[in-house]
């Protein structure tokens, strides 16, 4: 009784996160510290920023007026290799994923099996694009296969970790039910894991269709075919306008695939 | 039928979830395996169809001894042990059908599953088994669209369709109101009398027990401590197996007929 008391009519705080009040400040102080540092060594040319501001003004005044139809032949070509190249290293990328992602969830495969798929997954992700991109046109030469090869590497590493952490955190009560009633491994993957990873999976594969088309306009900065390489054509001949329709048809096309996954997404529940 | 010799079965983090547990079960009978939390009732069915794999000790169904038995061997007697579960287990987004065709798993090869082409006599045996439950008209439901007492009732299903001599029946009530438990137990008792199963129910609810089954398992601390007919179950024993509590409102002999009239 004389407990409670004593803490009637006092008021009540939630406790620090850190509780020694020294370490808290030095944190806090520290913190403090270092944005004024970070701050300090910022080093900008403000005559450079005001001449590009000129460069700039043309580039955004270029929306105003793109232009679709004077190398309408190029973006339609470029256009066409990339969705092709987003389809295909998709379909490619999400097929070989499935496997690895079932290899690296650590409740359904042995610790070897689960070792590989996890150092396969750690390398995928590793990578950048870009550096493999430009390893694998070093090795294929120009054009969309070595684009169609890096989105594929890329897909393996984003889905397989993903799914496999959806695996891992699946209803194991649910697949020791299929397992109980003396099915198959393959029976007890079909019956027991697949249904409940499904919109995950399928939710995984639509975002990753969008993050593959995005990146098949960067590859192509690199000479891996795509948009990405009439657009970089279109900067290097000044031709803004052009690069202007460019990113707008990519604007359009992102936001098409994103309206379509929150469809998708909510149907499949 | 089913013999369990000195089973013993200790987790990995040292805890001895069971103590040399000796058990035998006579054909076609129903029994009920009573105790706390933690008590190790739930490590001891998952032993039986080797979910949970025993340290040591040796389990008999029928003639064959099931520890240390091929993947593909226990595979096939995992088919004469069908199971019930606590919360259900059906695969949620599987429709009815399937979760109860699930059963046949061990019966029919990859493809024909994957395809979900099942045979003749699987489907027409599925829909008799949804008939006697009351759900054949559920039948292409999903699993999920279904209330707590109908999902254990696929349950029931998906364990019978296996055709097994053995059921093990983990919490079957433990998540359903009062009068559906009554229903889902009663039910299950019904079915194994029917078809001459033997079943191990797992249970926490000591009067509901009492209701249906011939024999009691009280199990402490991973050892046996009852073993006798529901009416044995005194205040003294109630309070070895569970410890110091007042028992007299649980063990109040219940009269079915009376709570079918109260039901009513």
């Amino acid at each position: 009784m004389s407990e409670v008391e004593a803490l009637i009519g006092k008021p009540w705080r939630k406790p620090p996160f850190i509780k020694r009040p020294w370490l808290r400040w030095t944190f806090i102080l520290g913190f403090i510290v270092y944005l004024i540092a970070a701050y300090i060594t910022i080093d900008v040319n403000w005559y450079r920023v005001y001449e590009g501001l000129e460069r700039g003004k043309k580039f955004v005044l270029a929306f105003t007026n793109p232009d679709f139809t004077t190398r309408s032949s190029d973006i339609y070509e470029g256009m066409a290799e990339s969705i092709i190249m987003t389809i295909a290293a998709s379909v490619v990328g999400i097929a070989i994923s499935i496997p690895i992602a079932l290899g690296a969830a650590r409740n359904i495969a042995p610790l070897p099996v689960y070792l590989i798929c996890r150092s396969v997954i750690a390398v995928s992700r590793a990578l950048q694009e870009i550096i493999v991109a430009i390893l694998l046109v070093a090795i294929f030469g120009f054009g969309p296969l070595a684009g169609f090869l890096t989105l594929s590497f890329a897909t393996i590493g984003f889905l397989s970790k993903l799914l496999a952490e959806d695996i891992e955190s699946m209803d194991k009560v649910q697949a020791e039910a299929i397992k109980a009633s003396g099915a198959k491994w393959t029976q007890w993957i079909n019956y027991g894991v697949q249904p409940q990873v499904m919109p995950r999976l399928i939710g995984l594969s639509i975002y990753r269709i969008d993050i593959n088309f995005r990146e098949s306009a960067i590859l192509g900065l690199v000479g891996a075919g795509g948009i990405g390489a009439t657009l970089n054509t279109a900067f290097d001949r000044y031709e803004y306008d052009t690069a202007a329709a460019i990113l707008l048809i990519i604007i359009v096309i992102v936001m098409a695939l994103e309206y379509l996954s929150g469809v998708i997404r909510a149907r499949v529940q | 039928m089913l013999r369990l010799e000195k089973l013993v079965k200790t987790y990995k983090t040292g805890d001895q979830a069971l103590k040399a547990v000796e058990l035998e079960v006579p054909a076609g009978q129903v029994l009920a395996l009573i105790g706390p939390s933690g008590a190790g009732k739930s490590t001891l069915i998952r032993c039986i169809n080797q979910l949970v794999e025993p340290t040591s000790g040796k389990i008999y169904l029928g003639d064959l001894e099931l520890t240390g038995l091929s993947s593909g061997n226990l595979r096939r007697e995992r088919r004469r042990m069908g199971m019930i579960f606590q919360e259900y287990a059906l695969i949620e987004r599987l429709s009815v059908m399937e979760n109860v065709l699930s059963g046949r798993l061990g019966y029919v090869g990859f493809w024909r599953s994957f395809l979900r082409r099942f045979p003749q006599s699987d489907v027409d045996e599925a829909f008799r088994l949804l008939d006697r439950v009351g759900l054949a008209h559920m039948a292409d439901k999903r699993a999920d669209e279904l209330s707590g007492g109908q999902r254990q009732r696929v349950g029931i299903c998906r364990a019978l369709i296996q055709n097994p001599a053995l059921l093990l029946v983990d919490e079957p009530t433990a998540s359903l109101d009062p009068k559906t438990s009554r229903q889902i137990m009663r039910l299950i008792c019904e079915l194994c009398k029917e078809r001459d199963l033997a079943a191990i129910i797992n249970i926490h609810d000591v009067a509901l027990a009492q209701m249906f089954v011939q024999r009691v398992i009280g199990l402490r601390l991973g050892a046996v401590e009852f073993d006798g007919p529901p009416e044995g179950l005194t205040p003294e024993v109630l309070t070895t197996i569970y410890g110091e509590e007042d028992w007299e409102a649980t063990i109040e002999t219940v009269n079915e007929d009376e709570i079918e009239e109260a039901l009513k």
